[in-house]
């Protein structure tokens, strides 16, 4: 046994023992009554259709506090985590850490799974806080600092007011006490993961979280670390209050296989096998102890199962001790249970779920899950009415054009369900787009096309907010409610920009990359992906997650956009060479305008007497015949008094770079 | 008319023949390239040399969206920082399309309207100033210089060179709003040539208003109405009266001379120049109310002065142009930069006066002389800077017959107008130059420019050096 388990394990039972010798000790029966903690982990595994899989993780702590008295001692619940909440009144918060991109139009975009967990690249960190909008900014601004000391990364450059804004409607509903940021950018690895699973009671020592093995959980197509809490009653002085905490990871991966097998009779090929071990590499040897459910999952997408039954196989099987067979795949071990998806609007069609109870397993040798396909299957994920893009249009570092383009999925029966069917039937996304203020985007120039023809803006567009960015203060937010007639085929969205020139210390090192515009993000209100099981959802809070009704929801690409660089070798060469251009203004119209011709003249005598330099002579004739007039009639007074004028001006400069001199060295 | 009639008797202009056939020709052009390159138009409205950020159309059409469709400040943002004025007089004008000409193509006429009414106000400028130089020339009884060589009709040339000037033609095409400014500039000197003082006031009121700077032309614009237009310097007035009641006294039979009276002596009349005080400051008041009524839901006056003024003063866009401060910005440290700032506008006020005092008799060549200081100082300088002083240049060319680089000038300013949209199109487009290249043609357009102002000024001064030499010999 772990030391590190049973030390908690120990304190635990010493607190109970205490409670039953010293009932009537008050500080312990209050503390043990006065909050109620709850940790719950799960694993939802998923055959996703281009041969991948898909691993959700789902930890889920909850912390109720009855009365508040000035303190608790937490269990379970991770501590840093109630002061964040307590201190900065977080009221819901969200924070991901992605690797890839979700590609939704193999992985699904309308399912609940894709809907909160497909995030963009890089950090997105929202919050809404219980404060009044005067302090939000200021709460904003130490909850990145809290976050990037908790997590290792650089949330801190969130603080900048140039890469948040606050969406009014076009992200959540919550209007003036919501912050939004992403920094596309932010590299994610091991050392985000790590105090992420600080927070978990059994880390990664035992339970489901012992699955993440580093190598193999980054090696995936898609990493995505997330952290949402829900916080109710901090704010005010209610007696009760509620943190809920969800952790989750969902990683795609591509399960080794060594052998593609492709069937003879329909030519697609055969799905990979795969296994716990295979795919992750490790097997969950012991389970978490504090949870009070451990559970996996394996889901059956809807696609699949229909595509299973129209081949004729019935998806609940001939049930063995050991495992389940029938004749398209083999499981093992064999689930607790199976259930399936009560779709109350149309029945053709419905997801199963098998149920893995860990310990039931886990006490007589390691748990490990496999799937073994026998037969090829193909299917699609259901996907959200519109395919969204996002792409940049124009060369050169002056301007450019983003464009968003919204393409309707083939088969309209995503769009069954609507309930939107009168005469006139829309379809209604909103967009919300941030860009950052050295992409100068000229709202006026917003051209909607609707299969390929130009329309009015004012036609499509329900409701618009633009806030435009503000020169190194803070960034354009786009947000957009469209109405989409049902018949269209494609859309495309264009906004005109020009491209901002930094100073050169606001580049990064790595000027010459380009600069990242976050993704736009698409939501289709009038979707809601929701599964419902039969099983009452309740005890599992994956369940209840899955039920919850949630709008599809589709981030765009990441734009890399290219800036101009200046020469960054160049200040001092710069500052000396406008300086000197300045000081020729000013120095030879000041001796312009204190010329004493009459003195000019005694002293062009004078040196006419001594001696006429015969090379100024020649250079005067020149002159004179470039100008194509005679030299005698206007005799130049201002040649002879060249080599005046230039040492003077040479003192002059001279004068300047010793007071630059004194400058340099009286700072120093 | 009547003074030309007199200046026409007295000597024989070179004038300009077929004047108004040019002209016309001038207006044509434009509107045939208006008409016929939309593509064109809608190119140099993004070029660094004719649209700046205070200056571009497009900003303008974004503030006045931002404005009505999304009923925010116009100057939300960093897009417009132009006047509110101007938002309500051109705003309009860029969303309304004709029958599926661009929308810009009303503004564009605009400003060939304002062009020609420029032109046509520096011609009559011109007049006035020739028939004023002929007079004082008479006065001081040197008339025989003007014999000697050719003498042009300046109003002419200057008027065709202002409306056939490629520069002023890019910017009329160019979609900004620098030909309004010039055009005010222009009206101002006139009124102020004329004596006009409600319209000088409007005019200086109403440049300095949109773009600042055409407020040093406060000095010129008093000369003129306290001195009158360009004369010799009064010291030579002086010096021949002496001479005269000496002649007089010595031998007071010799009546043929003519008389110089004490009102053909340029004297400081205070009283136009308090009226003009009084006109600028009631215009100035009547604009304020206006941008306060416009700008009263946004932030107020105080917002709109953040907004222009302060943006043009501070060098918030480093955005190249064809001046040297953007890359002087983007490069200076931040430690110094506002110390540099201090610096830079200070280089533009310390002349203001060496320059008023050494040249108060040429009141017209002194607001050349500053329009051209200003457009090579400006924070966002654009050609139309130059071809406004350009057009003003015009009005003196026979007194700056003897300028010594006006070759190298010539020379130079095509060259760098030709090298410097190849010198970005490598750095911006093609990505294979550098910032230096174009910073190098922007360095050399200074020099360019700083020439012209010191061999102009030197010039002038030499001609004044020439009378005097002519009147006391």
């Amino acid at each position: 046994m772990n030391p590190s388990m049973a030390k908690p394990n120990w304190i635990l039972s010493l607190l109970i023992l205490c409670c039953f010798i010293f009932p009537s000790v008050l500080f312990a029966t209050i503390e043990e009554e006065s909050q109620k903690e709850e940790f719950n982990e799960e694993l939802l595994l998923k055959p996703l259709p281009d041969r991948k899989v898909l691993a959700h993780f789902h930890f889920d702590s909850k912390a109720n506090f009855f009365s508040y008295n000035g303190g608790f001692h937490l269990h379970l619940f991770p501590k840093a985590i109630y002061q964040l909440v307590h201190k900065f009144h977080v009221k819901e918060m969200e924070l991901s850490f992605t690797q890839g991109r979700w590609n939704y139009e193999r992985w699904g975009g309308f399912d609940p799974i894709s809907s909160s967990n497909a995030k963009p690249p890089g950090v997105e960190l929202w919050a809404v806080f219980d404060a009044p909008p005067s302090q939000v900014d200021a709460l904003w601004k130490n909850l990145t600092h809290t976050l990037s000391g908790l997590f290792c990364s650089s949330i801190n450059f969130l603080e900048s007011s140039t890469t948040y804004s606050a969406p009014d409607w076009g992200f959540r509903a919550y209007s003036g006490s919501l912050r939004y940021g992403t920094l596309p950018r932010e590299a994610v690895c091991t050392e985000n993961l790590t105090p992420w699973l600080k927070l978990l009671p059994c880390r990664d020592k035992a339970g489901l979280a012992e699955l993440m093995d580093r190598p193999s959980i980054y090696r995936g197509f898609y990493h995505s670390q997330r952290l949402h809490l829900v916080s109710s009653g901090f704010g005010s002085n209610s007696v009760d209050s509620e943190i809920e905490l969800e952790q989750t990871l969902t990683v795609v991966l591509q399960p080794s296989t060594q052998r593609w097998a492709t069937s003879y009779s329909t030519g697609s090929a055969m799905q990979p096998s795969w296994s716990l071990r295979t795919i992750f590499g490790r097997e969950i040897n012991k389970k978490c102890i504090l949870a009070k459910s451990s559970n996996v999952y394996l889901q059956l997408d809807r696609g699949l199962v229909s595509e299973m039954k129209k081949k004729g196989f019935r998806p609940d099987f001939a049930t063995s001790d050991i495992s389940i067979t029938n004749p398209a795949f083999e499981l093992s071990p064999s689930p607790e249970k199976m259930i399936r998806e009560v779709d109350n609007l149309n029945d053709v069609e419905s997801s199963i779920l098998y149920v893995f109870v860990i310990e039931k397993y886990v006490d007589a040798k390691p748990f490990d899950l496999v799937l073994t396909w026998k037969l090829p299957v193909a299917w699609s994920c259901s996907q959200a009415p519109l395919l969204a893009n996002r792409f940049l249009m124009g060369s050169g570092n002056e301007r450019g054009a983003i464009v968003i383009s919204l393409k309707s999925i083939n088969h309209h029966q995503s769009l069954v369900g609507t309930g939107a069917y009168g005469e006139k039937c829309n379809l209604h996304i909103n967009v919300f787009q941030v860009v950052p203020w050295y992409v100068k985007v000229y709202y006026h120039t917003l051209r909607i096309y609707i299969n390929g023809q130009v329309q009015p803006a004012a036609n499509v567009t329900r409701k618009m907010r633009v806030s435009p960015s503000e020169d190194k203060v803070s960034p354009g937010a786009l947000e957009l409610a469209l109405a989409f007639p049902c018949s269209m085929k494609s859309a495309e969205l264009s906004l005109d920009f020009d491209k901002g020139f930094l100073h050169i210390d606001e580049y990064p090192p790595d000027a010459n990359q380009g600069f990242d515009i976050p993704s736009a993000l698409i939501s289709f209100p009038d979707f809601h992906s929701s599964i419902s099981f039969a099983e009452d959802s309740s005890l599992s809070p994956i369940l209840s997650r899955l039920k919850k009704r949630s709008p599809a929801l589709a981030y765009t690409e990441v734009l890399l956009v290219p800036l101009t660089t200046p020469d960054f070798s160049m200040p001092y060469n710069v500052i000396t060479i406008t300086c000197t251009v300045f000081a020729l203004y000013f120095g030879s119209l000041l001796n312009v305008l204190r010329r004493r011709v009459d003195e000019e003249e005694r002293r062009l005598e004078e040196r006419a007497k001594r001696k006429s330099g015969k090379l100024r002579q020649q250079l005067q004739k020149l002159f004179a015949r470039v100008r194509g007039r005679p030299l005698e009639q206007h005799p130049n007074p201002s040649a002879p008094s060249s080599s005046k004028t230039n040492s003077k001006l040479i003192m002059k400069v001279g004068l300047m770079v010793l007071i630059a001199v004194v400058w340099q060295y009286y700072l120093r | 008319m009547g003074e030309e009639d007199s200046t026409k008797s007295s000597t024989k202009t070179k004038e300009v023949t077929r004047f108004w056939e040019w002209a016309i020709a001038a207006i044509i052009f434009r509107l045939v390239l208006i008409y016929f390159f939309p593509d064109i138009l809608s190119q140099l409205a993004s070029r660094p040399e004719v649209s700046t950020p205070v200056t571009s159309l497009r900003r303008l059409a974004e503030g006045y969206w931002l404005k009505k469709q999304a009923s925010i400040s116009p100057y939300a943002g960093s897009m417009y920082h132009g006047s509110p004025l101007l938002l309500s007089v051109l705003g309009p004008l860029t969303v309304r399309n004709i029958d599926g000409q661009p929308s810009h193509i009303l503004c564009s006429l605009l400003f060939v309207i304002a062009d020609l009414i420029a032109a046509l106000l520096l011609r009559a400028t011109g007049q006035k100033l020739q028939s004023a130089y002929c007079q004082s020339l008479k006065a001081l009884g040197v008339e025989k210089i003007l014999g000697g060589s050719e003498f042009y009709a300046s109003g002419d040339i200057s008027a065709l060179f202002y409306l056939w000037n490629p520069l002023t033609i890019l910017t009329c095409m160019g979609s900004s709003t620098s030909p309004i400014e010039n055009f005010l500039v222009i009206l101002s000197i006139y009124g102020a040539c004329k004596r006009l003082i409600p319209l000088a006031a409007v005019g200086w009121v109403l440049a300095t208003h949109i773009s600042l700077y055409p407020a040093v032309l406060l000095i010129p614009v008093i000369l003129l109405l306290g001195y009158g237009p360009d004369a010799p310097p009064k010291k030579l007035f002086l010096q021949k009266i002496s001479r005269e009641t000496a002649k007089d006294s010595s031998d007071s039979s010799l009546q043929h001379v003519k008389p110089i009276t004490g009102s053909a002596l340029p004297s400081f009349s205070w009283r136009p120049v308090i009226l003009f005080l009084l006109w600028a400051s009631a215009w100035s008041i009547y604009i304020l109310v206006l941008c306060g009524i416009s700008v009263r839901q946004n932030g107020g006056l105080q917002e709109m002065f953040k907004r222009t003024y302060g943006f043009i003063l501070t060098v918030e866009d480093l955005s190249p142009n064809i001046g040297v401060l953007w890359y002087f910005f983007a490069e200076v440290f931040d430690f110094f930069r506002n110390f540099f700032l201090i610096v830079i506008h200070m280089n533009i006020l310390f002349m203001i006066l060496p320059l008023a005092i050494r040249m108060k008799h040429r009141p017209c060549f002194l607001a050349f002389v500053y329009v051209a200081i200003c457009s090579m100082l400006k924070t966002y300088p654009s050609v139309a800077d130059s071809a406004l002083y350009l057009g003003l240049f015009g009005l003196f060319i026979n007194q700056l017959a003897d300028m010594h680089f006006s070759f190298v000038l010539f020379c130079g300013y095509i060259g760098v107008n030709l090298l410097s949209p190849v010198m970005h199109n490598l750095w911006i487009w093609r990505g294979t130059g550098n910032a230096n290249f174009y910073y190098a043609t922007a360095i050399a357009y200074a020099a360019l420019q700083i020439i012209l102002v010191v061999d102009s000024a030197s010039a002038m001064l030499n001609h004044d050096r020439r009378l005097r030499k002519l009147t006391t010999a």
